[in-house]
């Protein structure tokens, strides 16, 4: 239903007026995911790292007998670990064919966001490649960077 | 009114690719032996089951070419048409459209294409007879043209033995054998049920004995507008005609009494005319074999195979914990529950195993093509077809032996004139053969042609600038030959469409190698050469040796291991910079895995373990801290994210949950 989401980041369409998302922290910033890509969050399970792989690879984990790649979100957009350790968690995407886990500060709530606080992204900011995003989301006065997870993994 | 049909696409293209190697297979008997009548009933049954698939699927063009395909092949049939080179080269052409259109819808397309062409060429062959005759077959539906070719037929049963034996112990009994052949009306939208109410109907108070189709070809409808059983009964034939014919849409055709007396065994003389025909079968056992089959997607047997890969996975946790509690009951109950797992593994993998006869039998074909092309005659002999190997594998396998064939054709096998100037035949051989041997199965493609030349080889390679002329002139004869798989190598004098595209033998190799197998070359100068492939059975499930280095634990493929041993710091010698030991007098160099997989931690022991490790020819030690064990392990494939990390083939999931990695020789160092 919301292809349109995934495959298309410069002007978002939306089909329905809200959407949900599934926010978290990297760092002392705020993301969000739609929450139909969300599979499983999870805590930190145990991470076999991979040698000679890329530095933002964080390593692999079983989930429930499917080897799961994680994606390290810090290492890839220059961002700071922050929070407590227990706080840390897995989320797991599927997003098409691929299934892959990033690792978040903080899983915060999941929320319904109308689409018209969504607003596409024409700045630039220093951290995340605009391509990456999706657009910034605008719920209560909080912002949240909306990513788009196809472009990330690509 | 118009059907969702796509959830039975899948379907389609399977199975008509299936019915497409089956044809192309048939009509190479029948060109071979114009006689061959077996081959081209076969032929008829395919095309006709094409045809329907087709035309139900609505790809019209599909269902039309067919059509007129099976309007000449009729005639070959009915005799009154002669099969000759003509019409079979117009046949193979339609095949090779039909192979386009499939191809074509399976990539999205909607299978239209004009094929107004080669129907013309058909309806050419057809009226060169309708003239000579004068007479011709308007062919308006299934029925009437069935009818029109098989209407007096006998049936063709075919008896074993034991059907023999039933048949007298019947007989001995007064019991009355009858033979009964049904029509089931053309226009019936439920052939199968037709077919099922007439079984019904029977077995109330006799026996069926044999059904022609098969009783699966008729449970899915896969049969013309009649259909022939074999019937033990005491009931009188006109009572049982009243009750079939009550049954709506079915005929009773004809129901005649067999004298048994008079059956011979399949094979035999051919003394009753009923067997006559079925003589002509013994070739192709496929008609008379029912074996009863399901068709299973790929994905839910990777799926089982998961689920089995997690239950040896927890027994092993199970194993554990038994070991640690010391509970005899507890045990005994780990032991089932190992036998079990143990045979549930062996049956999923043999589920997933396939004959090569799937990837062998579009070979022929490519054969005979390529020798007329190339003005070559060859002698194409295939052996071991029935040679199981899992999924994956013949999938990956079918390309590197094209190459390989095409190779033999082209470079391999002298033109005719040059072969008796060698004192050859004048048709040259090629083989094709298939073997299992323990975990293994080997495949040779063997030539009796020109063979290779190891002073030309090394030439070429020092001219490509590959080698140099002093280190080309230290090459043995077998290290020359293995030139060949360098990349950038073709010895071909001529760039020929058929082969030395660039793309050379280097390439199968890495893809032999990608499936854990190896390749060998073996070639006398004028005797011809050999290629021979090791592939092992299965890449899901293999023996590991289980290691650790620092926290970290790794398995690495018992394939590629050849020993251990134990050393300390002091046998390390330097050589060149590159830390040796000595091996039973041989100089092997040692790389650290720490350091290879750059592994952040600390040392924890001081023991050293070497594991001597081959890639190709060579042999190297690995440095690690300990040695686990021996164990099976079952692959998972990292996914698309990680594919190509080098030094990594996949990963398992450990008794305790975790993932390990399991390394990859070929790729570590």
């Amino acid at each position: 239903m919301e292809k349109a989401l995934v495959t298309d980041n410069e002007q978002p369409v939306f089909e329905n007026e809200e959407f949900q998302v599934v926010a978290f922290k990297l760092g002392q910033e705020e993301y969000a995911v739609e929450i139909l890509h969300v599979q499983d969050i999870n805590r930190l399970l145990n991470i076999t790292r991979i040698p000679r792989s890329d530095r933002h690879i964080e390593g692999v984990i079983n989930l429930r007998g499917n080897i799961i790649p994680i994606v390290n979100l810090h290492t890839k957009f220059n961002l700071q670990a922050s929070g407590n350790e227990e706080d840390k968690r897995i989320i797991v995407f599927q997003v098409d064919e691929l299934k892959v886990g990033i690792l978040v500060d903080e899983v915060s709530e999941v929320l319904k966001i109308e689409r018209d606080a969504v607003e596409p992204t024409s700045k630039v900011y220093d951290s995340i490649e605009t391509e990456h995003i999706k657009g910034i989301a605008k719920f209560e006065g909080r912002l949240m960077i909306l990513l788009d997870l196809l472009k990330i993994f690509e | 009114m118009k059907m969702d049909m796509s959830q039975y696409l899948d379907i389609f293209l399977e199975e008509s690719k299936e019915h497409l190697g089956n044809l192309n297979q048939k009509l190479l008997d029948l060109e071979k032996n114009a006689g061959d009548m077996a081959a081209l009933n076969e032929i008829f049954r395919a095309a006709h089951t094409l045809k329907g698939m087709s035309s139900t699927m609505g790809f019209e063009d599909l269902a039309d070419l067919t059509h007129h395909m099976e309007d000449v092949l009729v005639d070959f049939k009915e005799g009154t048409l002669q099969v000759d080179t003509i019409s079979i080269d117009a046949i193979f052409k339609c095949f090779d459209r039909i192979q386009t259109i499939i191809e074509q819808i399976e990539t999205g397309g909607n299978g239209e294409i004009d094929n107004s062409d080669l129907i013309n060429i058909l309806q050419s062959i057809k009226s060169g007879i309708i003239d000579k005759q004068g007479k011709g077959m308007v062919v308006s539906g299934d029925g009437n043209e069935m009818e029109e070719s098989t209407e007096n037929d006998e049936p063709d049963f075919q008896f074993s033995d034991y059907d023999l034996t039933i048949l007298q112990e019947a007989n001995s009994r007064n019991l009355k054998v009858l033979n009964l052949r049904a029509e089931v009306a053309p226009d019936s939208l439920m052939k199968s049920v037709r077919a099922f109410m007439v079984f019904k109907a029977i077995e109330e108070d006799s026996e069926i004995i044999k059904s022609n189709p098969g009783a699966q070809e008729l449970e899915e409808g896969k049969f013309d507008n009649y259909f022939d059983l074999l019937i033990i009964s005491k009931t009188d034939s006109q009572s049982l005609i009243k009750r079939l014919e009550s049954i709506s849409e079915i005929k009773v055709q004809s129901l005649t009494e067999i004298e048994v007396e008079n059956l011979t065994v399949a094979g035999g003389e051919d003394e009753v005319a009923a067997v006559s025909e079925a003589d002509n079968m013994v070739g192709s056992k496929k008609v008379s074999k029912i074996k009863q089959t399901v068709r299973v997607d790929i994905d839910r047997l990777d799926n089982l195979m998961n689920l089995v890969g997690e239950l040896v996975m927890h027994k092993g946790r199970l194993e554990q914990i038994g070991a640690t509690e010391k509970l005899t009951e507890l045990n005994e109950t780990i032991e089932q529950i190992d036998r079990i797992s143990g045979d549930l593994q062996s049956v999923v993998m043999k589920v997933r195993m396939v004959p090569i006869e799937q990837v062998f039998n579009r070979f022929p074909r490519m054969v005979r093509d390529l020798s007329k092309d190339l003005n070559k005659e060859i002698d194409f002999l295939i052996e071991g077809k029935d040679t199981e190997l899992d999924r994956t594998v013949i999938d990956e396998i079918g390309d590197p032996l094209i190459h390989l064939l095409r190779n033999a054709i082209d470079h391999g096998i002298e033109l005719p004139a040059e072969r008796v100037k060698f004192r050859k035949p004048t048709r040259g051989t090629l083989m094709l053969r298939a073997r299992h041997e323990g975990n293994n199965v080997y495949i040779e493609v063997e030539d009796d042609g020109a063979g290779i030349d190891p002073e030309r080889i090394k030439q070429k390679a020092v001219d490509k600038g590959l080698i140099g002329t002093r280190e080309a002139e230290g090459l043995s004869r077998e290290e020359a030959i293995e030139l060949l798989f360098i990349p950038g190598f073709s010895t071909a004098e001529q760039v020929t469409d058929i082969s030395g595209r660039g793309v050379g033998l280097d390439v199968v190799k890495n893809k032999i190698e990608a499936l854990n197998g190896e390749i060998n070359v073996d070639s006398k100068l004028g005797k011809g050469t050999k290629f021979k492939i090791k592939l092992p059975l299965t890449l899901a499930i293999i023996q590991a040796l289980m290691i650790s280095v620092r926290d970290e634990i790794y398995a690495i493929p018992l394939s590629s291991v050849d020993e251990t041993t134990i050393i300390t710091e002091a046998d390390i010698k330097m050589i060149q910079n590159q830390e040796v030991i000595m091996l039973r007098g041989n100089v092997l160099p040692l790389y650290r895995l720490a350091v290879l997989l750059e592994v952040p931690t600390e040392a924890t022991s001081d023991d050293m373990y070497v594991v001597v490790v081959r890639r190709a020819d060579k042999q190297i030690g690995l440095v690690v801290e300990s040695l686990i064990g021996q164990q099976e392990i079952v692959i998972k494939s990292l996914g698309k994210l990680l594919a190509g990390v080098p030094g990594i083939a996949g990963a398992i999931v450990a008794g305790d949950g975790n993932v390990r990695l399991i390394l990859d020789i070929a790729t570590l160092f």
